[in-house]
């Protein structure tokens, strides 16, 4: 259970439930405004191209977020960190939101592309399959467990085993291109320009800083319902 | 060394005796298959070929391995001996080793009826696909021992353990399927042991993890 | 629907997410402050009780002396 131990530090120059919200919100309005004002029109795709800058910042996101769960969990599993469980589970649970993200924008980028919601021919777009089914998984286990410390050791376990399975789906389903699919939709891959690439760096650094900005919101919303309990279990 | 593998070999040899008396987790998965194979020839439409059949015994293989895997800890979990066996003075891999060791056992009488099976109903079984079976029961065994012992500790059991096998059992299913029916196999074949390799690691060093607090 | 129908789709799918999120902040915090009032009044009550228990205590006593008195 949460102790009632702040693993923050008393007195910080900005706390960072602040400035992360506050660091996405510019980010993302740039990002938005360069895709639409400077960004180029892509000459074969046209606009629906631009979807490549929100589609990929997600899939990038998504598993940056699932390496911080990781990482979180062999900080429990190894550090005995307090707090790791908590934020390796909120660390996934984002992952998983940008995972379905990318899913949805991926799909709608393949029906303008290629006319279908959905294409095995995108190795982007299968592995995220692959990963959503494994993490929704994580979440069937998380809430089969009572809470307490065996809850959060297979948590992070798995968690462990899901990172590792990112670079071996993926080989997998390059392997699988040929017999699966002997014709593959090459991309076009972007020979971006600068002014492109410029867009997508703002675009990928915004959606990280809206993935942080729910971190942190939801850490603290968890930090408030356990010390909520606590006050409770105190007044008994 | 010595120690660490007599005590797995003990282990093992309970798993093998208990299943030797009791006949019923092996007897259990050779039907399922067979009735499996013999669906599959149902479901699949006349101009399909062997190269769908292929597709299907894997699928046939992964699910038998459930069936048999979903058993793994049950007598343990039923009779609260995993406690016993936690509490005991053997290293915690120990149990996850001997358990693979049962299971990989199980899984091959089982596949030794599935696979002449298979080559009866619908197409010849290679030397590659042999070595393909061999490689996957490895990874079935070593990544199912260890989810068979997370799902045996939530409340609901048989049915987590085929949500979080299956994803993990794609790349197995991949380098399978294409160990049969690719002309060069070998790719296959590699890539089958690095996954055994990887998540063999992952498993033994987290096994502990899994059955204590 | 053309390529810029999808585009705006895209776009409005990700707006969507973020303020279904804001939205379970807002029941979250909701739900906070209903629990946080409830501990107020069960802390006052706790307070007030040993007091107001004292008094019912002697008036208890007071009674008793009464009657036997």
């Amino acid at each position: 259970m949460e102790r009632g131990a702040d693993p923050r530090p008393a007195r910080r120059a900005v706390d960072p439930l602040v400035a992360v919200p506050v660091l996405a919100v510019t980010l993302l309005g740039t990002a938005v405004g360069l895709v639409f004002f400077f960004a180029p029109v892509d000459a074969d795709q046209g606009i629906s191209q631009k979807i490549f800058y929100i589609h990929v910042p997600c899939a990038l996101t998504a598993y940056a977020c699932f390496a911080w769960g990781a990482w979180k969990a062999y900080l429990h599993l190894w550090k005995r960190t307090p707090g790791a469980d908590m934020e390796s589970y909120v660390a996934i649970h984002q992952g998983v939101i940008f995972g379905a993200l990318t899913l949805l924008t991926g799909s709608i980028w393949a029906k303008a592309s290629w006319g279908h919601w959905w294409v095995w021919s995108s190795r982007q777009l299968v592995l995220f399959l692959v990963l959503f089914l494994f993490y929704a998984a994580y979440f069937m286990l998380r809430f089969s467990i009572d809470p307490g410390p065996a809850r959060a050791n297979l948590s992070a376990v798995y968690a462990i085993f899901g990172v590792a399975l990112i670079p071996v789906s993926f080989l997998a389903i390059r392997l699988a291109e040929d017999f699966v699919h002997p014709v593959v939709f090459k991309r076009s891959g972007p020979a971006m320009t600068g002014s492109m690439f410029l867009t997508f760096c703002v675009a990928w650094a915004g959606i990280l800083a809206l993935a942080a900005a729910f971190y942190h919101v939801e850490l603290a919303g968890k930090r408030l319902d356990s010390r909520v309990r606590e006050l409770r279990g105190l007044l008994r | 060394m010595t120690a660490y593998a007599g005590d797995v070999l003990t282990l093992a040899r309970k798993d093998l005796r208990l299943e030797l008396r009791a006949r019923d987790t092996v007897p259990a998965m050779v039907l399922f298959v067979v009735a499996t194979l013999v669906v599959f020839h149902f479901a699949l439409p006349a101009a399909s070929g062997d190269l769908a059949a292929y597709g299907l015994l894997w699928v046939a293989l992964i699910f038998t391995s459930l069936l048999g895997l979903v058993r793994g800890f049950a007598a343990e979990r039923d009779q609260g001996l995993l406690d016993a066996l936690v509490l005991a003075p053997v290293d915690r891999s120990t149990i996850w080793v001997a358990k693979a060791l049962a299971m990989l056992a199980f899984l091959a009488l089982a596949q030794a009826v599935a696979l002449p099976a298979f080559a009866l109903f619908f197409a010849g079984v290679s030397w590659e696909t042999v070595a393909g079976v061999a490689l996957a029961d490895i990874g079935i065994c070593t990544v199912g021992t260890l989810l068979a012992a997370m799902a045996a500790a939530s409340r609901t059991r048989e049915l987590l353990l085929p949500l979080l096998f299956l994803p993990l059992a794609i790349p197995i299913v991949v380098g399978g399927v294409g160990a049969s029916v690719v002309e060069e196999p070998g790719r296959y074949l590699g890539f089958l042991a690095v996954y055994d390799a990887i998540f063999a690691i992952i498993s033994w060093a987290s096994f502990e993890y899994v059955v204590t607090e | 629907m053309s390529g810029g129908d999808y585009l705006a789709a895209a776009y409005l799918v990700v707006l969507l997410v973020i303020l279904v999120y804001v939205v379970i902040i807002g029941l979250k915090l909701a739900r906070l402050d209903r629990d946080l009032s409830a501990l107020v009044e069960l802390a006052r009550r706790r307070i007030e009780a040993p007091a107001s228990m004292q008094e019912e205590q002697r008036e208890q006593e007071e009674r008793e002396e009464s009657r036997v008195g």
